[in-house]
């Protein structure tokens, strides 16, 4: 079987498809003239906050907002 | 009432499973899955309850691959936040496939092909669109269906050229500046498409 076939470089490194796929589409996205670019962007941004439970408590929340999903 | 109701269905069914056995039934009609077996061995145990159904039950059957190749190729063209092409129909689509430029042409042979960033083109008569795709999927079917999925796909006159230049220039200084093997893949990336892009916008 082809379990020896060449990786490519990214999964050499340790990144998964859907990392690189993203990364791609960053790049093109910052590469458009300005209304589609800023659009592109915005299209793009995510916002949650995410909090780890312990002893039926939630710890202090983390939050992520207003970024490019990567 | 409700029970005679159960008694009809179950009529019905015993009806449609004793046909599937005794004469085979137009695959038009009858889903092919129903397993005659099983609707059997169910009615032996539970003679009173309709025989459960699968979800392909429920799904239009997939377009069956005819027999002569068709005119025309039907093309999906999505992103994950718009459907650009859906259920066109054109003569042909060129991908960028990693392993280069491909044509497709109605009658193609069933292939998934990775995309890697680059110029597809859809060709209808004399009219070819361009778009530049950011990397994706291509599943060719048998049924001359091609769907082609891209998470950014973008005409080419939306680039920006001199943007294009400067994150070329920044990624090679960033290879060369690299570390980690993370950073040099990132890196590597970067120039990659941004040397995509460029050759797009001066092929």
């Amino acid at each position: 079987m082809a379990s020896t076939a060449a990786v490519p470089f990214w999964r050499a490194a340790g990144m998964t498809y859907i990392t690189y796929s993203n990364i791609c589409a960053n790049l093109v996205r910052n590469c458009l003239k300005e209304p589609h670019r800023a659009e592109s962007l915005a299209r793009e941004k995510v916002h949650f906050s995410l909090s780890k439970w312990a002893d039926g408590k939630a710890q202090k929340p983390v939050l992520r907002s207003d970024a490019p999903a990567v | 009432m409700f029970k005679q109701a159960s008694r009809l269905l179950s009529r019905s069914v015993a009806a449609a499973s004793s046909k599937s056995v005794t004469t085979r039934a137009f695959s038009s009609e009858v889903p092919s899955t129903i397993d005659s077996t099983f609707v059997e061995s169910w009615k032996k145990v539970a003679p009173n309850m309709d025989p459960p159904q699968t979800p392909s039950a429920f799904m239009k059957p997939r377009p069956s691959t005819p027999s002569s190749i068709p005119t025309k190729l039907t093309v999906n063209f999505v992103l994950p936040y718009a459907s650009e092409l859906s259920g066109k129909e054109v003569d042909m689509v060129i991908i960028p496939a990693t392993t280069g430029q491909m044509g497709v042409l109605p009658g193609h042979v069933p292939t998934i092909a990775e995309l890697k960033p680059g110029i597809m083109s859809v060709h209808e008569g004399t009219d070819v669109k361009k778009y530049f795709l950011s990397s994706g999927f291509a599943l060719l079917h048998a049924n001359s269906v091609a769907d082609i999925i891209a998470i950014e796909a973008v005409p080419l006159e939306h680039i920006d050229p001199s943007q294009v230049q400067k994150g070329l220039a920044e990624f090679q200084q960033k290879l060369t500046s690299a570390t980690t093997d993370l950073e040099k893949a990132e890196a590597q990336i970067g120039v990659e498409v941004h040397s995509a892009i460029n050759a797009a916008l001066s092929g």
